[in-house]
């Protein structure tokens, strides 16, 4: 990126005294994956760009405990969230963005019953808040014409019943977007759900991840569009098994829409 | 002596509804054998669920052949028991078409008229749905071998008899015939079985006999095949998920362990408190259908085997051993053993050295599941197959500490740093500045 980032955390707003709109929880894979840092970064320039007063916890923030939970660690996944919740309600937070759906359905739905309780809200959704509020404005040149793809992610869709707003999001590019065979409800995973991402997957004969890639293929896009972090890797991994990485591109809804703006 | 049809007949229906009354006896005691779950919240949207998916049929439109034939079979079945109530009279009063004493001709002819045809559009889904399971190439009906398969198709067979006997019954009755309305089926039919009237009597009640005989049995077969959901479907969609699919439950048992472990306050030598907790779970997750949850085990119970949850998986799609349908049939089977093993030793289960983990379900297949909900989507009556994946993930991890090598790194990793990668946390905010 070109220009500086303004990051600021929550220890900061802090000694100012201060609140502001919203806490930007970077996750795990957002604050040390590299291509999922790529995203953060992203999100980061829109939230500057929209002149969103945010901040971040920083080195105060803890895995949220999602992926401990679904391998069956429910133990570690409630000393992670109790851990955080502590943090959170200590810096009297109200409102939670967050890029990664599976960190958005962890604290939106079961970090209430420990204590939890934000208004959490996945990034396509506050990109989208921005949008309609009128502080975020979108070119609608960078990706005109183009034909994009957009990978439900499980934990956003199905889990939660939001397919809209990445899709309202990505209608503000003036691309194209097709949709596969297999999308909202029926949308298929792409393979690094339940801690899948962690571990070799059992034997079989393909990898979810190229199924789905070959489902997006079907629609002949030039871009594949996520909204989570995971899915991210997953699909590019997928393009590469299929030989496409020159034709065909893997963006987050986010880096989409920053790439789209003056 | 002429009381001994009606005798007869009130035996055969006492035997009949006894011996099922009975059996679901024994399956509200082996659902009993699940933990209790709250329930008894939001009654509104319960009942509308019910109504919108088992009686709407919702859920199984999604799949639109299927779900047209699915709801001919399904209409047919409901409407066309009205008449099971006018047989049941007739057969204990000795009446001959009591409908025809309490309504008038042409209410009565209409109601027979559409029994007839709705009998005769159940016939033809009926052989649709054979040739799909046994002549077309569907996946989820090619993968069930053994009683699975046979059972699928004895329960056809029984509708197709079950229709022919209705119509055959209706076809041969003098006296209906020569009325003239409601055989708009059967008329067409009857000349088939020739004009000598003994004849055609005998046939008459023959059809009718074998017809309330053939409804009992099929009532009783119910409990030991795969189609109690055609009474299941209704309480199981009553008690399905109505939190975001997304939301796991956290184990209560954890949370007082771990709000121990972080009050510094709390006396780490202190007894454990008595009473309340007495019937808590002795164990962390679930290793067989005891430890499994009350909906779960109705969950097994109205599974019918359609196989959606299957065709919908990741992990099956790619080739793996998980198939949620399995998970769903290896719950009722393991359920059913336990049950038998109950009636065997007098009310008491005797340990059999079987349990659902290993004996039934793998490690493998466990670890296969991507938790993306697509079986839980695909299930016409609700059932979350995830949620009995997950319980036995949680007995593998918390109890047997039987994780995949690198998923325990990945859990070192979250408790040393903070993240499933050995990163360290005060490192969380470099990318800002990368």
């Amino acid at each position: 990126m070109k220009e500086q980032l303004k990051v600021p955390t929550m220890a900061e707003y802090m000694a100012e005294g201060k609140q502001p709109e919203i806490l930007f929880w970077v996750g795990s894979a957002g604050s040390y994956d590299d291509r999922a840092k790529k995203i953060t970064k992203a999100f980061v320039k829109l939230l500057n760009n929209a002149n969103v007063d945010f901040a971040v916890l920083g080195a105060e923030e803890s895995n949220t405990g999602d992926v401990a939970k679904r391998a069956g660690n429910e133990f570690l996944f409630q000393m992670q969230a109790m851990m955080n919740i502590e943090v959170l309600n200590a810096y009297e937070i109200k409102r939670i963005v967050t890029c990664d759906p599976h960190s958005f359905n962890c604290i939106k739905n079961e970090y209430p019953e420990l204590g939890g309780i934000y208004d959490v809200i996945h990034h396509t959704q506050y990109i989208k808040e921005l949008i309609d509020a009128g502080r975020l404005s979108v070119k609608g040149d960078t990706y005109k014409g183009k034909r994009i793809t957009f990978h439900d992610p499980c934990y956003l869709g199905r889990a939660n019943n939001e397919f809209d707003a990445p899709r309202n999001v990505l209608q503000n590019t003036n691309a194209t977007l097709v949709e596969m065979k297999k999308h909202k409800r029926t949308a298929l995973c792409c393979g690094a759900g339940g801690a899948q991402m962690f571990k070799e997957p059992e034997k079989g004969d393909k990898d979810v991840n190229v199924l789905r890639t070959e489902q997006a293929l079907e629609t002949t896009p030039d871009i594949i569009a996520t909204g989570c972090p995971y899915c991210n890797t997953m699909m590019t991994d997928g393009i590469k098994a299929k030989e496409k990485e020159d034709s065909i591109i893997v963006l987050d809804v986010a880096e989409l829409i920053a790439n789209d703006q003056d | 002596m002429d009381y001994l049809p009606n005798i007869i007949f009130a035996v055969i229906l006492i035997a009949g509804v006894g011996y099922f009354a009975r059996n679901i006896k024994k399956l509200i005691r082996n659902i009993k054998l699940g933990h209790d779950v709250h329930t008894s919240d939001n009654k509104g949207q319960r009942w509308k669920n019910m109504a919108r998916i088992a009686l709407g049929q919702s859920k199984m439109v999604v799949r639109p052949v299927a779900g047209f034939l699915h709801i001919i079979v399904y209409v047919g079945f409901v409407i066309i028991n009205i008449e099971v109530l006018e047989i049941i009279i007739d057969g204990l009063f000795g009446t001959h078409r009591i409908g025809l004493k309490v309504l008038p001709e042409s209410v009565y002819g209409f109601l027979i008229g559409s029994f007839e045809i709705l009998a005769v559009l159940v016939l033809v889904a009926v052989i649709v749905f054979w040739l799909r399971r046994n002549i077309t190439n569907i996946k989820r009906f090619k993968s069930l071998k053994g009683w699975p398969k046979n059972d699928g198709n004895i329960i056809l067979y029984f509708e197709v008899v079950l229709m022919c006997l209705f119509l055959v019954m209706n076809a041969t009755d003098t006296s209906f015939q020569s009325m003239n309305a409601g055989n708009v089926v059967s008329q067409y039919i009857s000349p088939l079985f020739g004009d000598n009237p003994d004849t055609l009597h005998l046939i008459e009640r023959t059809a009718w006999w074998l017809h309330i005989i053939g409804i009992l049995i099929f009532l009783n077969y119910l409990y030991f095949s795969k189609h109690l959901h055609i009474l299941l479907a209704f309480p199981n969609t009553y008690y399905g998920k109505l939190t975001p699919k997304g939301q796991f439950n956290n184990l209560e048992a954890v949370t007082n362990e771990v709000k121990l472990m972080m009050d510094p306050n709390a006396d780490p030598f202190a007894a454990p408190a008595e009473d309340d907790n007495a019937d808590e779970p002795a164990k962390f997750g679930a290793s067989d259908v005891m430890d499994l949850n009350r909906i779960q085990l109705l969950n097994a119970y109205t599974c019918t085997e359609c196989g959606r949850c299957t065709s919908e998986c990741p992990a099956n799609q790619t080739g793996k051993k998980l198939s949620p349908r399995k998970i769903m049939m290896d719950t009722r089977d393991r359920l059913a053993e336990v049950g038998k093993n109950i009636d065997a030793n007098n009310g008491e289960f005797k340990d059999d050295g079987k349990q659902l983990l290993g004996d039934y379900i793998t490690k493998e297949e466990l670890w296969a599941c991507t938790t993306c909900n697509a079986c839980v989507e695909a299930c016409p009556v609700s059932i979350d197959p995830l949620s009995i994946i997950m319980e036995m993930r949680r007995y593998l991890v918390m109890e047997e500490s039987a994780a995949p090598m690198e998923l325990n790194n990945m859990m070192t990793n979250i408790e040393n740093n903070g993240a499933p990668w050995p990163y360290n946390q005060q490192d969380r905010l470099n990318w800002v500045n990368e």
